[in-house]
């Protein structure tokens, strides 16, 4: 299945009249000798949750931070609710909320201080009590913000954020570094915004968070969108739902073409030892697999499947690992 | 939510207060470090009556004459032992009695042996029977503003000044540098201008409160004069306050670690703690260098201090120096503002 974004754009059943809340058209960015954005090309919708997914270092962030004004691409357009950021910067300033990598807020200062502090900064906006209940940090309001965990740092910089009320919200890497329950905690927060309806943009390198919170996903490598789409769709491209993975006792040649002639199997590769077959009809297709093996006098230890997911789309397109990098 | 708590010039002002008192360390060393110097000098340096010098005499003779000044008080020694006594620093000065007069043995480089050798030699002619040919009366004054502790805290103050200023801007800004808040900061709606306003209005409030602790202090403990007229000392220390904010804020304009940062500003202000007249006057050095140390910020706010508190002098008096100092605020600010980094 092709996947670009005019396409997708299309079979959403949108027209190109609509308001976009973000539209960017061969964003290129180089630093010294490294092409940080290579030919970027996006389209986001109002109310759409969008993600965009990749290792460290794909381009990610300079691509969230030429979209938020911070740094200037060397060619390409970007525009954010029908406004570019050579003309319209301060207004922009007032309409995008934004939460950075790595933000450290001074430590003396307490949570209300802070979010008072940010809130003065924009024309209109949340009330401070009330975004303070958002970001379940009513607790730690007069707390020193050198005191509160990483989680709760991370959601005082989602407050920051959205104290401005903002059109377009962007997170990067909202989760990075935060353990298993604060970033159930932060992806709860996720979801009550984009029950509120805004429109967010956020990157992140875990596959489960952009399966979890994104209506679609862009997968960026090396600069690059490789692929585009809901996470159904993505999944879907694999060419089957499940993957069956197997590994054999000893160091033997395996024949890929009796393998691969089985009705269900798409598709097989070998990683670190570790076969792995796409895999449409498991209940069918599981049964001839083993047989197959036998055919060929190999002893198996090891034998799992499980359903395919954004890093098997990843592993599928780059031939590496998303999790390794 | 009232107008006043919404406008973020304020906020950032009260966001700078809150960060300095919420740290002792920068308390210390900006209000009680200043008086503690002041004092521990104050003491040290304290005006004492003129000394009694200790002096040697190889006869009961000379001894007895000897003694007969008082500003001086002697002790037999044989010459072996008196010799002895001069190079462990116990007496100033050994009078010998030779066979057709008296020897002084003393160090002509310490000025007390040279003043124990008149004072000695008064004494003995004075017994061997010499009048004077003048008739001489002393009239003794101990005037303010001539101490020590008078000279050095106007120069306290500067250094005070300076260190405050930069220091106090220079951390901060590198710390939300390394710390990516001016990232975070200039990608929200804040005015640039207005972050760096927030820097230079907290400056002028903690001012007062540093300048007002610090004079009162040296004027109630130790009377110091304020012989210019006050307002225009308090314009003396905000325009130095301001220049070396200006300064502050070039040093920190680039600078992405705070070590990087704290080396800049020891290399700015060290030269100045040493050749701008904060402990002895800056006229000491050579006059090679002087057209440089007089160019220095702090040698202009000391002058300039020093001649308003020391000597009453008016601000038209002493225009080279405010000219210095509005050259040091004006060309940093401007330079600082161009090249200054925002993440």
């Amino acid at each position: 299945m092709p996947l670009t974004a005019s396409q997708n754009i299309s079979s959403d059943g949108r027209s190109s009249a609509t308001v976009r809340s973000l539209l960017l058209r061969g964003l290129r960015k180089t630093y010294a000798d490294v092409v940080a954005v290579d030919g970027v090309d996006l389209e986001v919708m109002p109310g759409e949750c969008f993600g965009l997914l990749g290792p460290n270092g794909a381009g990610k962030t300079t691509t969230i931070e030429i979209c938020e004004g911070l740094t200037a691409p060397d060619s390409g357009t970007v525009e954010l609710l029908e406004r570019n950021w050579n003309s319209h910067a301060n207004e922009l300033r007032q309409l995008i909320g934004i939460q950075l990598q790595e933000t450290q807020f001074p430590d003396k200062l307490t949570v209300e201080e802070t979010v008072l502090l940010f809130r003065s900064f924009f024309h209109r906006g949340v009330a401070v009590d009330e975004i303070i209940r958002m970001a379940q940090l009513d607790e730690k309001r007069k707390s020193r913000v050198g005191g509160l965990s990483g989680g709760q740092k991370q959601r005082l910089a989602m407050a920051c954020a959205l104290v401005g009320d903002p059109e377009l919200l962007f997170l990067d890497e909202p989760t990075t570094g935060l353990d298993p329950q604060a970033r159930r905690h932060l992806w709860d927060l996720v979801d009550d915004l984009k029950k509120a309806g805004r429109t967010i943009i956020l990157t992140t390198h875990y596959m489960d968070e952009a399966e979890r919170l994104c209506d679609r996903i862009a997968i960026m490598d090396h600069g690059k969108i490789i692929a585009l789409g809901t996470p159904q769709q993505l999944i879907a491209s694999v060419g089957g739902e499940h993957i069956v993975e197997f590994a054999l006792g000893t160091d033997t040649n395996v024949d890929v073409a009796s393998l691969t002639g089985i009705p269900g199997v798409q598709s097989h590769r070998v990683d670190a030892g570790l076969h792995q077959l796409s895999v449409s009809e498991l209940h069918t297709a599981v049964p001839l697999i083993f047989a197959s093996l036998k055919g060929q006098g190999l002893a198996l230890s090891e034998f799992r499947t499980h359903s395919a997911t954004l890093e098997d789309v990843f592993v599928g397109l780059t031939g590496r690992n998303l999790r390794d990098e | 939510m009232s107008r006043w708590q919404e406008s973020s010039l304020l906020q950032l002002t009260l966001a700078r207060f809150r960060l300095f008192l919420r740290e002792p360390e920068a308390i210390f060393w900006i209000f009680i470090f200043p008086i503690l110097l002041a004092v521990g000098l104050g003491i040290a340096f304290r005006n004492r009556p003129a000394d009694v010098l200790q002096v040697g005499g190889t006869t009961p003779q000379l001894v007895q004459a000897l003694n007969a000044d008082k500003g001086l008080s002697a002790k037999q020694f044989d010459e072996a032992d008196g010799t002895h006594a001069l190079a462990t620093g116990q007496i100033l000065l050994l009078a010998i009695q030779g066979p057709d007069g008296v020897d002084y043995k003393y160090d002509d480089t310490n000025p007390d042996a040279r003043t124990a050798r008149l004072i000695a030699d008064r004494a003995i002619q004075a017994s061997a029977g010499r009048r004077d040919a003048v008739h001489a009366e002393n009239q003794l004054i101990h005037e303010t503003g001539a101490r020590y502790i008078d000279f050095v805290v106007p120069g306290l103050l500067g250094m005070n000044l300076m260190g405050s200023a930069i220091w106090g801007l220079g951390f901060a800004i590198v710390e939300a540098r390394q710390k990516k808040l001016l990232k975070r900061l200039v990608a929200s709606p804040m005015p640039r201008w207005q972050y760096l306003a927030s820097y230079l209005l907290s400056r002028l409030v903690m001012l007062v409160v540093e300048v007002v602790a610090f004079l009162g202090f040296a004027r109630l403990v130790f009377g110091v004069p304020f012989r210019g007229s006050l307002l225009e000392l308090a314009f003396l220390c905000v325009l130095t306050s301001l220049a070396f904010s200006a300064l502050g804020l070039l040093v920190a304009s680039r600078a992405k670690t705070m070590e990087a940062a704290s080396g800049l500003m020891n290399l700015v202000m060290l030269p100045m703690w040493i050749l701008s007249g904060v402990f002895f006057s800056a006229s000491r050095f050579p006059d090679k260098i002087q057209p440089f140390v007089r160019a220095l910020p702090l040698t202009a706010a000391n002058d300039a201090l020093r001649g308003n508190m020391l000597q009453g002098m008016n601000l038209g008096q002493m225009w080279p120096q405010v000219a210095i100092l509005l050259v040091w605020l004006i060309v940093p600010f401007a330079i600082s503002l161009r090249i200054f980094r925002w993440r």
